[in-house]
């Protein structure tokens, strides 16, 4: 290929939107527009929590100052750390758990309406019967290890998955399929080509709200029963009325939900580059 | 005329149309449709035979059931009384031999247009090859050259309708079915739409069946219109339009059999009792 018919510039025909690609420092620009404002509101936050905690308007032990909590994330690093990890391999397991089984129940449900029926009430059931009050019996009958911590991630992610992943397959243009069994398609082909991509955009808004329910869910699971995890430090950190360690959890915990947020949103982005940029597209400008 | 060793060849498939056997038979087809509340007959005592290589034009009122009739002669709806022949073969259930455009493009917005076109050959199962060349080919026929690659929604709405055409002619059906192609496109688009789907239907000699709302596009694409009347749809009259093959578009406007037909075609649809 040469290196002139690469630079020169594609003549571009008429009747195709083209999408302009912004340099590096005008994205930069733009993540700064689109972000200052919540950083701001963060910040201002945070000099309101000093500045309560400086003037010692509430007991030190009620609320640690920042100062005190840094301190702790920095010494108590590897404590910390070790027990993060665990809590994340919890919520991890829980969530690819309740996709995988989330996704095939879906499919499951769209394809036959006799297990739709019978199968949906007891959903709802399942998503209704408060998993916090049910969390205590599966550890008498788990036990204290991680399986009772899973166990709860997984129901309480579980149910986000299959209403999404129905909904989206059920979203799917009615004239396509019309169009497909005109084709020839057999099922599968029309599943795996057509179905299963247009379900994707609405799977992946549930995924989100299942990753962060996850965390909530393997928190609940060690706050009944533990001796690891960042709800056991939390629980220890409240026994010993150690706030600085309370609240170190918390800011970790609140972390870990943040991190794996963005990591679906990049994994969405990456798998359906298609959607992320008709979405781009469609904002409009404001002046 | 197919040679012998065509003959044999599809007599394997599909068995060979003779001459005399018409593209699209409707023979006194009813379609009633039964919901909660009432029964609706959305066709009525429906006959009409369409011979290979005519482009017959459907109007009428909103919801007089054209498109329930394209969608018999498709097969993706059963006639409650009646019989539809695609070939001198009746419609049991969804055909395979017809190429289909709906009012909305119905692309794939995670495919390019060339693979949205190639949907139709990996559906089928088409030789790789083969099929990139007669998409290259339709591609060329309906000036998409340049926006192969482009995504459904970096296009606009003139050129998503091109690629749900060149879709449905990948594989060569005999007969198209188009349910309102055009609806949704501006005027100035529309005309040139026409145009080219005249020059289309004129090169591949498809049999063409057209769903349209707008007179002047029934009379100018079709050899005949076919008029129908509100619910429950039956055809009016159908209207030989008069016109030579070959139609240039300003020309053919001005011709007296253009404004007698769509004339025609105008009162008919008047005292109808609706606008078309």
């Amino acid at each position: 290929m040469s290196q002139s018919a690469l630079s020169a510039p594609p003549a571009q025909p008429a009747g195709v939107a083209v999408r302009e690609q912004p340099g590096l420092g005008r994205r930069v620009a733009e993540a700064a527009e689109h972000s200052w404002r919540p950083v701001a509101l963060l910040l201002a936050c945070f000099a309101l929590w000093w500045a309560i905690a400086a003037a010692e308007l509430v007991e030190p032990y009620l609320v640690p100052s920042p100062g005190a909590t840094l301190d702790v994330l920095v010494e108590k690093s590897d404590y910390l750390w070790q027990h993060s990890w665990i809590t994340t391999y919890e919520t991890l397991l829980g969530f690819v758990i309740a996709v995988v089984v989330g996704v095939l129940a879906a499919v499951v449900m769209v394809y036959s309406t006799t297990v739709e029926k019978t199968l949906y009430p007891i959903l709802l059931f399942a998503q209704v019967v408060p998993k916090i009050a049910i969390a205590p019996l599966f550890v008498v009958w788990l036990g204290f290890g991680i399986a009772p911590k899973i166990l709860i991630a997984v129901l309480i992610a579980f149910f986000p998955v299959v209403i999404s992943m129905v909904t989206g397959l059920k979203a799917v243009d009615p004239e396509m399929l019309q169009l497909s069994s005109t084709m020839g398609a057999r099922p599968w082909q029309t599943f795996v080509k057509i179905r299963l991509p247009a379900s994707l955009p609405h799977l992946f808004s549930g995924l989100k709200v299942a990753v962060t329910l996850a965390v909530t869910g393997a928190v609940v699971g060690e706050f009944v029963g533990a001796n690891e995890g960042l709800g056991y430090v939390i629980l220890q950190a409240n026994g010993n009325l150690d706030t600085p360690m309370l609240f170190a959890g918390l800011l970790v915990m609140s972390l870990i939900g943040v991190v794996l947020f963005v990591l679906v949103e990049i994994a969405e982005k990456l798998l359906l580059p298609w959607h992320a940029s008709r979405r781009d597209a469609s904002v409009t400008t404001s002046y | 005329m197919p040679s012998n060793d065509m003959t044999l060849r599809k007599t394997s498939s599909t068995p060979v149309p003779t001459k005399g056997v018409p593209a699209v038979a409707i023979d006194a087809v009813d379609v009633r449709f039964r919901t909660k509340k009432r029964d609706v007959t959305a066709l009525s005592e429906v006959s009409l035979d369409v011979r290979m290589g005519e482009f017959v034009a459907l109007v009428g009122p909103s919801g007089c059931g054209k498109s329930t009739l394209l969608k018999l002669v498709a097969g993706l709806l059963a006639p409650s009384a009646g019989e539809v022949r695609l070939q001198g073969e009746r419609v049991r259930g969804p055909r395979h031999d017809i190429g289909y455009v709906f009012q909305r493009a119905a692309l794939l917005e995670w495919r390019s247009a060339r693979r949205n076109i190639l949907l139709q050959a990996e559906m089928r199962r088409m030789p790789a090859e083969a099929a990139r060349a007669r998409a290259d080919e339709l591609i060329a026929m309906t000036g998409l050259q340049g926006f192969e690659d482009a995504y459904p929604h970096e296009l606009s709405g003139g050129m998503q309708q091109r690629v749900a055409l060149c879709r449905a002619l990948l594989h060569e059906p005999p007969v198209l079915l188009m349910d309102e192609p055009f609806g949704a496109l501006d005027a100035l688009t529309r005309e040139q739409m026409n145009v080219e789907l005249h020059r289309i239907w004129r090169e591949t000699g498809t049999t063409v069946l057209l769903v349209t709302h707008s007179i002047a596009e029934a009379v100018y694409l079709a050899d005949r219109v076919v008029v129908m009347s509100p619910r429950p749809g039956t055809i009016r009259e159908v209207i030989e339009v008069g016109l030579p093959a070959e139609r240039e578009y300003g020309e053919t406007m001005a011709r007296p059999e253009f404004a007698s037909a769509t004339g025609r075609v105008r009162g008919l649809l008047g005292s109808a009792g609706e606008g078309g």
